[in-house]
């Protein structure tokens, strides 16, 4: 069942990047879609149990909230480097963390790295290590307020 | 279809601004690791601004389903490919300078 | 407006390439290569909507991948094949 949702998916997906309607064209597309659905068919086997992430409402709340936090450190690290003294203190710490399926713990690593002035180098299992470029960036992480958002969409 | 005009001048304007500041910032910033917080300010912010300003001037066409996929792939790849990097740096013994990246701060001692 | 985000992408590559060739370290210049990789495929996709080229896009695309995979790989090959530039290096195999 899943494979056929893939394969509408890819289907879908070749269609808009294509344009071509041609009989040629069409059937090269059909078989990259069956070949392409054999491979994620090989691949679930060496893969035992594959994680999903299902689009759902939360997560897009999540992904807008994301994208505003994302505005916000962006101005802050442009401020910072048109500034001419440089006003940057580097920090490399410990951030203790409380999620736990590997999900979760991707999502979190991938955000924290996504925002600009902190930068995930490591992921352990009730840590992560995080470089900042200021001590400020760090506190704001501690505070969790990222972290409660993730837990919240119970992934 | 004057908004849409003005709308799309701004996102331009301002992506294009971050994105040279983003080169700056990588001139300026001390060492490898605050340089990646630079590389990421062009990539997550300035990158899709750019491409949300030509979408917003672009008639409807499959062209602009196009541009959204490179957006979503730029965003989805950045940090896959800062982390590899930055796991990389550790790797081959590069540390993370601490304080005031002024090239005399002491290193840290972790990890 | 066109003009001046591609003067801005095209800045900020020449910026990149100065890292680039600075150094001091590999990973500077990866991260540099990386950053005007991301600047080409704007570039290409800005470049080619500015000229009404409808297939830059496709191209951009492509590259977009290219630049990832590319930055990978690369990464992966210091990550675990560097013996003869660190040799002081403990994690090196």
């Amino acid at each position: 069942m899943r494979y056929v949702v893939a394969a509408i998916f890819l289907a879908v997906f070749w269609i808009a990047l294509s344009g071509h309607y041609t009989p040629l064209l069409l059937s090269l597309g059909a078989v990259s879609v069956v070949v392409s659905i054999w491979l994620v068919y090989r691949m679930d086997r060496v893969d035992g149990e594959p994680n999903r992430l299902t689009p759902s409402a939360g997560l897009f709340g999540y992904l807008a909230w994301l994208l505003w936090c994302v505005i916000k450190s962006n101005v802050d690290v442009a401020r910072r480097i048109w500034s001419p003294s440089l006003p940057v203190r580097p920090v490399w710490a410990r951030l203790e963390t409380e999620v736990e399926t590997p999900l979760e713990k991707t999502l979190y690593a991938n955000s924290i790295t996504l925002t600009p002035g902190t930068l995930t180098t490591d992921v352990r299992d009730d840590h992560f290590l995080v470089h900042a470029l200021n001590q400020e960036d760090i506190d704001e992480l501690r505070g969790g307020e990222m972290q409660r958002r993730i837990r919240r969409l119970g992934i | 279809m004057l908004l849409l005009e003005i709308l799309s001048g701004f996102c331009l304007l301002v992506g294009g601004f971050l994105c040279v500041t983003g080169g700056i910032g990588l001139l300026r910033l001390p060492d490898f690791f605050s340089r990646v917080h630079a590389a990421g300010l062009t990539e997550t912010l300035a990158a899709p601004l750019l491409l949300a300003g030509i979408m917003l001037q672009m008639p409807w066409s499959l062209d602009l389903l196009k541009v959204l996929f490179i957006m979503i792939l730029v965003l989805a790849t950045n940090p896959t490919a800062t982390h590899a990097m930055a796991k990389a740096a550790l790797h081959g013994g590069q540390e993370p300078q601490i304080g005031n990246g002024n090239g005399q701060g002491e290193t840290s001692s972790k990890a | 407006m066109l003009d001046a985000a591609i003067l801005a992408v095209l800045v900020t590559m020449v910026l990149a390439l100065v890292r680039a060739f600075q150094g001091p370290s590999v990973y500077d210049r990866i991260l540099a290569a990386n950053l005007f990789g991301t600047k080409t495929v704007l570039l290409i996709a800005l470049g080619g909507y500015a000229l009404q080229w409808h297939s830059f896009l496709d191209i951009a695309l492509l590259y977009a991948l290219v630049n990832f995979v590319g930055t990978i790989a690369v990464m992966r090959f210091f990550e675990y094949g560097s013996d003869t530039e660190e040799a002081d290096n403990g994690g090196a195999r």
